[in-house]
């Protein structure tokens, strides 16, 4: 497994008959659907939210398979435009926004903390029913005819013209909507009220600090979009305009009120994903984290400055030049945050002791994709470039390697990483460093031409492009890719699965890593802690684990 | 680090213990009332936080557009009643003042005036919305809800003898105050509904001045609302009165 | 003492409502915003408790949601009030 020349403690299987822990504590599906334990809460998230990744991953499929030509030959117009919304809809409110607090953020936060559950598990509970209601009013919309005016459903299309199922939508987004507000609210006051003695804000995993300031976002931003929505319904519904042109309303307005949200948005889905990647360089570093304050402050600090740079969505919308300038220089500030934590991660690296096991995989993937990812969006932030490249695949291209070579490789690595905590398996680490392998080419191959394309002014959100059919070998690379990348996140589906039938048992802390959640069993007991841990040491305290041992290896408990 | 192996079992009788001696409201993942307290304080004051950009976005709407439209907005602000919005801020004002009240009867075990005092509450929160019902319905009539019938035509603008407000720009101011009040008269009935549980609850004697909690958090929502209308009225009332 | 600030926001009220009728041109605006959040301010401090509040967190929060409040409304005037300079 890992190349640390460490001791690392020999796993301990159970005595007897399984011990108990979370998992087999009760069983019947009442006892999960009524449960309240945030290790259940997670895994139930877990289910759904994957379940909507394969139908946003579907879309996908039905996008780069229209894309193959340059005739609009697969579908209708409409049908495209129905396609791409809907895809960028169910990935962003129902896969990337819950992903990793909704699942890892739920199991590990009060495990990391020491507290014994999150601060309000009922509201918890509601959190998951609130998002399973806002699905299935999103799967029945998908189901009678969608939406099409883009996830971004700009006024006056989405208030005025368009036939399709506008306020149906927007429920179930102003729903799901709800169900990441309380996700927030509960993290914020765990976080604040339920840590263990001793566990001081300063000793705090950087996974806590990343998820704290995702909460942040989520409560102060999310309002902003639900009421939005609801203005949207009401001028459809009610007919109360407000962005209507025809009483004087200003479509530009919708857009300020909708990037308020949605450009902080991006940052729920990245923060938590920086989070991971913190925790898993440091235990294959076998290393603290270089900058601990700096890497936590940085956290706090793009949440902040995230909310003051929406208008980078809007430098083509007719917002005024002055306006324009600001935002601008905004968005080049809110880089430096991101570009410090780059900068921690990599002196981490300095001369550890690197093993490249699954996780460790994941997180450089993440190092390499997002950092281009981030540069390619200071391009963007530069208004000239940004009038040359606006509304085209490079746009597209920026955000994806973010969102899917930041995001989705940050989840994937920390599912790897705990996996054995949630699950009390080990994953086969052959399958799963080639499926980091797959992901990650297939990913590059697919996005990568896509700059290319937006550069040379393929417009995004386009069906046919037969008046530029030299676009078409990049877009066949595209899809190709896209292919390639399918198989690599249906790999860990099968072998997750797999293992934990057929795994092997994973001790306590098969990695020797740092953190209270791997003190505890894998899985763990319903209660977290047999008795409530006091931290006395530091977070990262890679030199102590690695240190030889006199004293016995610790027994499971 | 603890160390402790055959625990397990420990766990649980610890847990029967922790229970049995307890205040019977403090729930098992907290180690003490004070902190399950201050927990639901945090909780409802990070909501209320969250209240305050849901109303915001309105409001951001409202500045833009009486920017833009003042004498306008002036005009279609003048045909709303401000008495009967002065009425209800000072019908809400005194429901804070009974809030208040009821969370110190609960502080000081005074049952009857704690009953009492979220009765008061309520049948304030009835009245406003009550005087809000007879606004709604005069503006119905008066065709000023926007729709296929919104009328407004020929109505002067404040201040500026001869010029008529643009009916489509007065239908914006509409829009708006429909949906303001919309939403804060939504929050009000649900503050009912939350005053109607806290009053059954303080019938049945549930309360106590070691554990009131839902009382203070209760208080503390409907008191976000009064301060939503105290911004509401002069915005949408008095924005040109002056004749 | 709740009965003071009770009293103080009574006349607080009608104060705003008297001075609306009264031509004061760009301040009437200003005024009656003032007078709003002086009694807004009393409502938090005094019925809701901040004023003695045990934690810092507390006004913190109120502090935070202010604070992102206002830069709502900010950024986006900012823009409106701008786009007619060039």
């Amino acid at each position: 497994m890992s190349m640390a020349a460490t001791s690392i403690p020999q796993p301990v299987i159970p005595q007897g008959a399984e011990r108990e822990n979370y998992l087999n504590k009760e069983y019947g599906v009442w006892s999960w659907l009524l449960t309240t334990d945030h290790k259940r809460i997670a895994l139930l998230y877990l289910i759904s939210i994957t379940f909507f990744f394969f139908i946003g991953g579907f879309f996908a499929l039905l996008i780069r398979l229209e894309l193959l030509t340059p005739a609009g030959d697969l579908v209708q117009a409409d049908t495209y435009n129905k396609i791409f919304t809907m895809h960028g809809m169910v990935m962003i409110f129902f896969f990337l926004i819950p992903s990793i607090p909704a699942v890892l953020g739920n199991f590990l936060v009060p495990l990391m903390i020491g507290a014994k559950d999150l601060a309000f598990p009922r509201i918890n509970l509601l959190s998951w029913y609130l998002y399973i209601i806002g699905g299935v009013i999103m799967l029945h919309c998908m189901l009678t005819g969608g939406v099409d005016t883009g996830w971004t459903f700009y006024a006056p299309f989405s208030t005025s013209f368009t036939n399709t199922k506008i306020v149906e939508a927007g429920i179930a987004i102003f729903i799901a909507g709800f169900s990441s507000i309380l996700t927030g609210l509960n993290f914020v006051v765990t976080i604040h009220r339920m840590r263990a003695p001793g566990m001081t804000w300063s000793r705090l995993p950087l996974f806590i600090w990343a998820h704290y300031a995702t909460s942040i976002i989520q409560l102060l931003g999310t309002p902003v979009v639900a009421v939005t929505i609801v203005l949207v319904a009401a001028e459809r519904a009610l007919h109360l305009g407000i962005f209507d042109p025809k009483l004087g309303g200003d479509p530009v307005l919708f857009q300020h009120l909708f990037w308020f949200y949605s450009h902080p948005a991006v940052y729920i889905m990245i923060l938590p994903s920086m989070g991971v990647v913190t925790e898993i360089i440091a235990c294959f570093s076998r290393k603290r984290i270089f900058g601990y304050h700096f890497v936590a402050f940085s956290s706090i600090a793009i949440a902040v400055f995230g909310f003051l740079v929406w208008a980078h969505h809007m430098f083509v919308a007719g917002i005024s030049v002055y306006s324009a300038l600001v935002f601008s220089f905004l968005s080049y500030a809110v880089a430096l945050p991101s570009a410090i934590k780059v900068f921690n991660w990599t002196a981490t690296l300095y001369k550890g002791s690197i093993s490249y096991d699954a996780p460790m995989l994941y997180a450089f993937g993440f190092l390499g994709l997002f950092t281009i990812g981030g540069l390619t969006g200071l391009f963007l932030a530069a208004l000239g470039i940004n009038v040359h490249v606006t509304d085209t695949y490079f746009v597209v291209a920026h955000f994806h390697y973010i969102m899917v070579g930041g995001a989705v490789m940050g989840y994937l690595g920390g599912m790897h990483f705990w996996w054995p905590k949630i699950s009390g398996r080990l994953y086969p680490e052959g399958w799963a460093r080639l499926a980091a392998l797959i992901v990650f080419i297939g990913f590059n191959l697919t996005f990568f031409p896509q700059f290319i394309l937006g550069y040379m002014g393929m417009p995004r959100r386009y069906y046919d492009y037969s008046h530029m059919p030299e676009f078409q070998v990049l877009n066949v690379l595209s899809t190709a890719g896209a292919t390639i990348l399918g198989v690599g996140y249906l790999l860990p589906m099968v072998y997750f699965l797999w293992s934990m039938r057929y795994g092997k048992p994973a001790s306590d802390n098969p990695w020797n890593a740092a953190g209270l959640e791997w003190k505890t069993a894998s899985p763990p007991p319903t209660f977290n802690f047999d008795e409530e841990p006091i931290v006395t040491w530091e977070a990262y305290n890679y030199e102590e684990l690695d240190a030889p041992h006199e004293e016995e290896v610790p027994v499971a408990r | 680090m603890q160390d402790n192996a055959n625990s397990l079992t420990a766990v649980h009788d610890h847990h029967g213990e922790a229970h049995a001696a307890h205040n019977p409201a403090l729930l098992h993942h907290f180690a003490e009332p004070q902190q399950q307290r201050d927990a639901a304080s945090l909780g409802m004051w990070v909501f209320l936080g969250t209240e305050v950009m849901f109303f915001g976005g309105l409001f951001c709407a409202y500045l833009v557009y009486r920017q833009w439209y003042f004498g306008d907005f002036g005009a279609a602000s003048k045909s709303i009643d401000a008495t009967l919005g002065a009425t209800n801020t000072g019908v809400l004002i005194c429901s804070s003042l009974t809030v208040v009240l009821a969370v110190w009867a609960a502080q000081t075990a005074r049952r009857n005036l704690l009953i009492s005092m979220l009765a008061i509450t309520m049948l304030l929160g009835l009245v406003f919305l009550g005087i809000k019902a007879v606004e709604y319905k005069e503006k119905f009539e008066e065709h000023h809800v926007p729709g296929a019938s919104f009328s407004f035509e020929n109505v002067p603008i404040p201040g500026h003898p001869g010029q008529f407000a643009n009916p489509r720009h007065a239908q914006m101011f509409f829009s708006l105050y429909f949906v303001m009040t919309g939403l804060h008269a939504l929050h009000m009935i649900i503050g009912l509904g939350i005053f109607l549980w806290l009053f059954i609850m303080a019938w049945k004697g549930r309360f106590t001045p070691e554990w009131h909690t839902p009382v203070e958090i209760g208080g503390l929502y409907w008191h976000f609302v009064d301060i939503v209308w105290i911004y509401l009225f002069p915005l949408l009332y008095l924005i040109d009165r002056h004749p | 003492m709740y009965f003071g600030i009770w009293v103080t926001l009574l006349v607080c009220t009608y104060l705003t409502y008297k001075l609306a009728f009264i031509e004061l041109g760009r301040f009437n605006a200003a005024v009656a915003l003032g007078i709003a959040t002086f009694k807004a301010t009393l409502v938090a401090l005094f019925f809701m408790h901040v004023w003695h509040a045990s934690e810092k967190l507390t006004k913190l929060v109120v502090i935070a949601a202010l604070f992102f409040l206002l830069l709502l409304l900010g950024l986006t005037m900012s823009d409106y009030a701008t786009r007619l300079w060039s």
